[in-house]
């Protein structure tokens, strides 16, 4: 049974990720979870600085959710570079490095360092974080934004670069069109959805930043949408995400069109999810004779009549 | 290195209408734990609530050849996760991630150890104390509450042998006000040259009224936090509290991993 999927020039050995923003700089895991199990893990986001993000409260529990406005706190390119990435390399760990900046040339300039780097399996490109104020999600909101940002970092590495999109727009797959244009392997999608939870009793906002990023199943049947609409539209690979809690939920993205998936909001209920998700997916691929998970990507049936539905 | 696991509430006491002490079937979380550590629980099955919760370790229970069997958890009634812990019936299994974050450093004699608790902060000084008076550590619990009936296990701590020191805020037992104010009283009255170190678990603004006392009196001071929390293993970057670095700046500190106990005098209280 074949597991392994292809992002670009990057081969997965299986379609799972930890998501960007929820697994740290993944050595804070390695006493729980065997790094190189994944099929990557994204890191944390980066500028070219270190930042600290905003005051907490960062997070609140909505049904079958959470909001977080975190603020993209890091230590910066360079200090991940020389602290963090050795580590992850000792454990042969594949990594995807979310790249954020502020300007086009503070994604360049990311870019440029992590491409100069050891052990870096490629790049996403964070034009979508709801919750910071200059920068990201203006690229992200703007179809001509994301072209530019996509094509400049596009000229200065090899490396996969893979866009990550925002929900928060009318029309994803048109997003997902200029990234294809401007030159990326392939698209992660959904970021966050941008949300609010109020305190009734002191009419307070229940995060410090008034708004945050909504994850978590309670936006899973949205994210599942918003991929197989993308899936129609492009022809690189799609990394979905959005709410996956299980293996079965995996599966269903991958059969709208996911390629590989990420996983985020599920790993702080149970860090020991991985091994799960991989023995769910294989026990389906077993159950309906399938040799290799890639043969499962975008096979939605959307042909079957009301009657093989209802499964009667 | 933490461990998940499904975890028999072997028994379930409601203490008063908000507290409850509920005893768990985690040999090898209790068998690792030190005094100050956490464990990260989910009483519920499904999406809502869909996050766990992080609770200080109360006590080490063992059995009848002294190998550690079971924790305990003290829970304060304030949301849906601790009212479903309040519920929680013996047989049922509760999911239980464990011992993470750093624990307490403990001193020795004649270091004194001072433990200042603030309601449902008497949580992680059962086992603190158990640790210092195993070496003969003259310990002193300096305990607040609401009123007298919220001051719980306190022959637990006389039989250790710790010297109380309560308040409550309606007068009902001790010292009517906060327990700060003994605190600040007994640290004036102290000889300079005999060193103490302060351990703090409570609210926010005790905490940061120890801190600014252990300053005024020059006495280091380790302080238990509590933050929201996601994950509890440094993943998710909500926990944070602002400290200042060796660089003399603000730094956003993730207390799952550098904490929960942390120096009194790095973090920044505003």
């Amino acid at each position: 049974m074949d597991l392994s999927v292809r992002i670009g020039s990057l081969l997965l050995k299986n379609p799972l990720i930890a998501a960007s923003g929820c697994f740290g700089y993944g050595v804070e895991y390695a006493d729980v979870v065997d790094l190189s199990s994944l099929g990557a893990i994204a890191v944390k986001g980066l500028f070219l600085s270190e930042r600290e993000g905003h005051a907490a409260p960062r997070i609140v529990e909505t049904p079958a959710g959470m909001l977080n406005a975190i603020g993209l706190q890091g230590i910066g390119v360079r200090r991940f570079v020389s602290e963090k990435l050795p580590e992850l390399r000792a454990r042969n760990a594949t990594v995807v490095v979310n790249v954020c900046g502020t300007t086009l040339d503070e994604y360049v300039e990311v870019s440029r360092i992590l491409s100069d780097a050891e052990g870096v399996g490629a790049i996403e490109l964070n034009i979508s974080c709801p919750n910071i104020k200059e920068g990201g999600i203006q690229f992200g909101c703007s179809l001509n934004g994301t072209y530019d940002v996509v094509s400049a970092v596009r000229k200065v590495t090899r490396l996969p670069v893979i866009p990550k999109l925002t929900p928060n727009v009318t029309d994803v797959p048109s997003f997902a069109r200029a990234a294809e244009e401007g030159g990326a392997d392939a698209v992660s999608l959904v970021n966050t959805f941008l949300a609010m939870v109020i305190d009734i009793e002191t009419r307070q906002p229940k995060i410090s930043n008034v708004v945050g990023g909504l994850s978590g199943p309670a936006i899973r049947p949205i994210a599942v949408r918003m991929v197989y609409e993308c899936r129609q539209t492009v022809r690189i690979p799609i990394i979905g995400m959005g709410g996956i809690a299980d293996a079965r939920d995996a599966l269903e993205f991958m059969i709208a069109g996911a390629t590989a998936v990420q996983v985020g909001t599920a790993n702080f209920v149970d860090p020991f999810i991985w091994t799960k998700l991989v023995d769910g997916i294989r026990d389906y691929l077993q159950r309906h004779r399938i040799a290799r998970v890639s043969d499962l990507v975008g096979t939605i049936d959307t042909h079957a009549s009301a009657t093989e539905r209802s499964g009667v | 290195m933490p461990v998940d696991v499904a975890a028999e509430v072997i028994v379930n006491r409601a203490l008063s209408a908000d507290y409850n002490l509920v005893a768990l079937a985690a040999p090898a979380i209790a068998a690792a734990a030190a005094p100050g550590q956490f464990v990260m629980l989910k009483a519920n099955a499904g999406f809502d609530p869909l996050l766990r919760r992080p609770f200080s370790i109360f006590e080490i229970l063992r059995d009848g050849g002294g190998t550690p069997s079971a924790l305990t958890i003290l829970s304060k009634r304030v949301g849906p996760s601790t009212n479903l812990l309040y519920d929680a019936r013996a047989g049922q299994r509760i999911a239980c991630l464990g011992p993470i974050g750093r624990p307490f450093t403990i001193v020795d004699a004649p270091v004194e150890g001072w433990m200042i608790a603030g309601g449902v902060g008497l949580a992680p000084f059962a086992t603190l104390a158990e640790s210092l008076r195993a070496r003969r550590v003259e310990t002193t619990l300096f305990y607040g509450a609401r009123r007298a009936a919220e001051l719980f296990h306190l022959d637990f701590f006389r039989a250790l042998g710790v010297a109380l020191v309560l308040t409550t805020e309606d007068g009902s037992a001790g010292e009517t006000g906060r327990v700060v104010a003994p605190l600040d009283r007994k640290l004036a009255a102290r000889d300079r040259q005999a060193p103490v170190m302060l351990y703090a678990c409570g609210p926010e603004a005790m905490l940061a009224a120890t801190a600014r006392i252990a300053a005024r009196h020059q006495r280091p001071c380790q302080v238990s936090v509590e933050r929201v929390m996601g994950c509890g293993l440094g993943g998710c970057y909500s926990c944070v509290v602002p400290m200042r670095g060796e660089d003399g700046g603000r730094h956003h500190v993730r207390s799952c991993i550098a904490g929960p106990v942390l120096a009194a005098d790095q973090i920044i209280w505003d």
